[in-house]
């Protein structure tokens, strides 16, 4: 019999899946293929792992004399205090990645082709985060070893370690739908990278990633403050157990609330940049 | 009833370039429609409303009989996209690309996988299946997303230029494939720039230019109203061009065509081979040496030259179609420049558009 003519061959494979079962279906699918991408073009992966782990060594040696934290000079309590905000910094640089993968898609034609699919319409944008989370989540492991080899320790207990690393992938995840947005947004793979990368500059400096807000002038502080990225490294730090010892919590509701405030920042960023992204996912177009 | 393929009064807008300007379409069930027309004529476009990729401005469209726009999810599972650009996930293996879309067809992991055997097998790439289809020829990525669109064996197929920049073997290979489709019962709508491709394969032809189509029928009554056959002469001594003139006026109807360089004489004729051999006869009875004489048919470019006044790859002065995004700063890459007449306007079809 002929592969190729006969359409009445056809209906009986069409099994119609129900709404939320074919969206997690479709999502592990398209997940899949771009797990599949990341071993077949590794530099990514390695690549987006070198960065972090300079900034690790950069900050605790380069830096980590100079400031103070919680009145102590000690480059070593500076590196405790330090990991939470590399680690969180790392995981917003999903974004790019999610950005330019989504944005190549395009440019390749690969999101047409999906599009004229009887695919759940989310799938391919979900499928793509997913799979930047497992990323994220293997080149956090990574830097946590090194991590630890440079200092750092957790004084806590492993469950409120994976807690305080939970609320990280969280964030990544919440940052990747950003990326989303911005890789069906922009017209080339590449705007998609620097448009991803240069927001997050700002956004996770003023911030208490790097050094506490206290010295900074007002109306940063405030900022740094409010800013959803702090409310993560400042719950990843107390469940980690690094805030130094006469640490000064600011008053702000996020920061004396940060694990819940990490949550509601994360969850409310997946909401909003997901419900956009979809929506511009059905009218995208190369 | 309408047919496999539906649309009426499809009109799309972006930002001043009218790509569809009220566009009708019908292809009745298992046939071949081609649409034809030059770059930027809304070829693209049409093709992207029918498989739900964009919403038109107004109008209405079906296909296998179920509404375009009202039931997107539904029509998606009874077509078959295969576009200009290959699209396939040049880091899977052929194989990994075809379960893929199998899955996402919504068809098992199991009939996913035996189907994109089987495609393989069909369309040569047995040997390729597991090499990244990074490694793939153009003509192998080709029929690699071809196979992609036949996953389900769709009852209604979309091809966007599938012979674009393929070598002849390659093209004669789709075409061979496109003819086994329709064999079996698939409706399939073609776009093309290439006439002959349009002339081989499609029972209906449409030419659409500037968002509109500008005529409709198959390739035969096309050819008609372009104004029939025509005798070409060429002569060995330009000596000869003036009595050979003389003669072909005595058995043409209309006005004849002399190419002084070329020493070519034509002559719009009716009559067929029979009177293909008295001309022969008659040239020969006057002693004008002939070295090449011929009766020749109108060819789908000249019906494009003699219904748009231009050639059918001469279009200049339209934004790229595939850019939906409202028409900003991007340049057409494929226009070429004009040429008046193109290279394959015969000399006689310039004339038939006036009369």
């Amino acid at each position: 019999m002929s592969v190729i003519g006969s359409p009445a061959s056809r209906a009986a494979a069409l099994r119609v899946h129900g709404g939320l079962g074919r969206s997690v279906r479709d999502s592990l699918v398209v997940a899949k293929r771009n797990l599949i991408r990341m071993i077949r073009i590794p530099e990514v992966v390695i690549f987006g792992l070198i960065q972090p782990i300079m900034f690790v060594v950069l900050f605790s040696y380069v830096f980590g004399g100079s400031i103070a934290v919680g009145g102590s000079t000690d480059p070593s309590t500076y590196r405790q205090f330090l990991m939470a905000g590399i680690f969180a910094q790392t995981v917003t640089f999903a974004t790019a990645g999610a950005g330019a993968g989504i944005a190549d898609d395009m440019h390749k034609g690969l999101i047409d082709r999906f599009r004229s699919l009887p695919m759940a319409r989310g799938a391919v944008l979900t499928g793509r985060t997913l799979a930047d989370l497992v990323q994220t989540a293997l080149t956090l492991v990574v830097l946590a070893v090194v991590a630890v080899i440079v200092g750092w320790r957790i004084h806590e207990g492993v469950l409120k370690a994976v807690a305080g690393f939970a609320l990280l992938l969280l964030l990544g995840y919440a940052f990747s739908w950003i990326g989303a947005l911005i890789g069906l947004s922009v017209r080339t793979p590449e705007a998609a990278t620097s448009g991803g990368l240069i927001w997050l500059f700002p956004l996770t400096f003023i911030s208490n990633a790097f050094v506490p807000a206290d010295n900074m002038p007002m109306v940063l502080r405030n900022i740094a403050e409010w800013n959803p990225f702090s409310a993560t490294v400042q719950a990843a730090r107390q469940l980690f157990g690094n805030l130094p010892e006469g640490y000064p919590v600011p008053a702000a509701w996020p920061m004396q609330h940060p694990v819940w405030a990490s949550l509601i920042w994360s969850v409310l960023i997946i909401v909003l940049f997901r419900t956009l992204a979809v929506r511009k996912f059905r009218s995208a177009t190369a | 009833m309408p047919g496999a393929i539906y649309a009426e009064g499809l009109v799309k807008t972006f930002g001043d370039v009218r790509a569809l300007d009220g566009v009708d379409l019908d292809v009745p069930e298992g046939t071949v429609l081609g649409l034809l027309g030059p770059n930027g004529a809304g070829k693209t476009t049409a093709v992207r409303v029918l498989t739900t990729l964009i919403q038109p401005d107004s109008g209405s469209a079906s296909v296998a009989g179920i509404d375009v726009l009202k039931k997107p999810d539904q029509v998606r599972r009874s077509i078959g996209l295969s576009g200009q650009f290959a699209a396939v996930d040049e880091y899977l293996t052929g194989r990994e690309n075809l379960r893929m879309v199998g899955q996402l067809y919504q068809m098992s992991a199991r009939d996913a996988k035996t189907r994109a055997g089987e495609l393989l097998e069909r369309f040569d790439l047995g040997d390729a299946a597991d090499r990244i289809a990074k490694t793939y020829s153009g003509g192998m990525r080709r029929r690699l997303d071809l196979a992609a669109a036949l996953v389900v064996s769709p009852p209604v197929m979309f091809m966007d230029e599938p012979t674009t920049g393929l070598d002849p073997r390659n093209r004669q290979g789709l075409w061979e494939v496109i003819q086994e489709l329709v064999a079996g019962g698939t409706t399939l709508l073609l776009t093309t720039q290439y006439l002959e491709e349009a002339d081989h394969l499609a029972h209906d032809i449409c030419v659409v230019d500037h968002g509109r189509v500008i005529a409709r029928g198959t390739s035969d009554q096309l050819k008609a109203r372009t104004g029939g056959e025509r005798v070409e002469v060429v002569v060995r001594d330009p000596e000869h061009i003036a009595p050979a003139d003389a003669v072909l006026r005595g058995f043409g109807k209309g006005t004849s065509t002399v190419e002084k360089h070329t020493r070519r004489v034509t002559m719009p004729v009716s009559g067929g081979a029979k009177l293909l051999a008295e001309v022969i006869r008659e040239l020969d009875g006057r002693g004008i040496e002939i070295d090449d004489i011929a009766l020749r048919r109108p060819t789908l470019d000249d019906v494009f030259i003699s219904l748009t006044g231009h050639a059918a790859e001469a279009d200049t002065d339209e934004t790229d179609e595939t850019d939906e995004t409202g028409g900003t700063n991007k340049t057409d890459e494929t226009s070429k420049p004009d040429k008046t007449g193109g290279t394959s306007g015969e000399p006689g079809a310039q004339q038939e558009v006036t009369s």
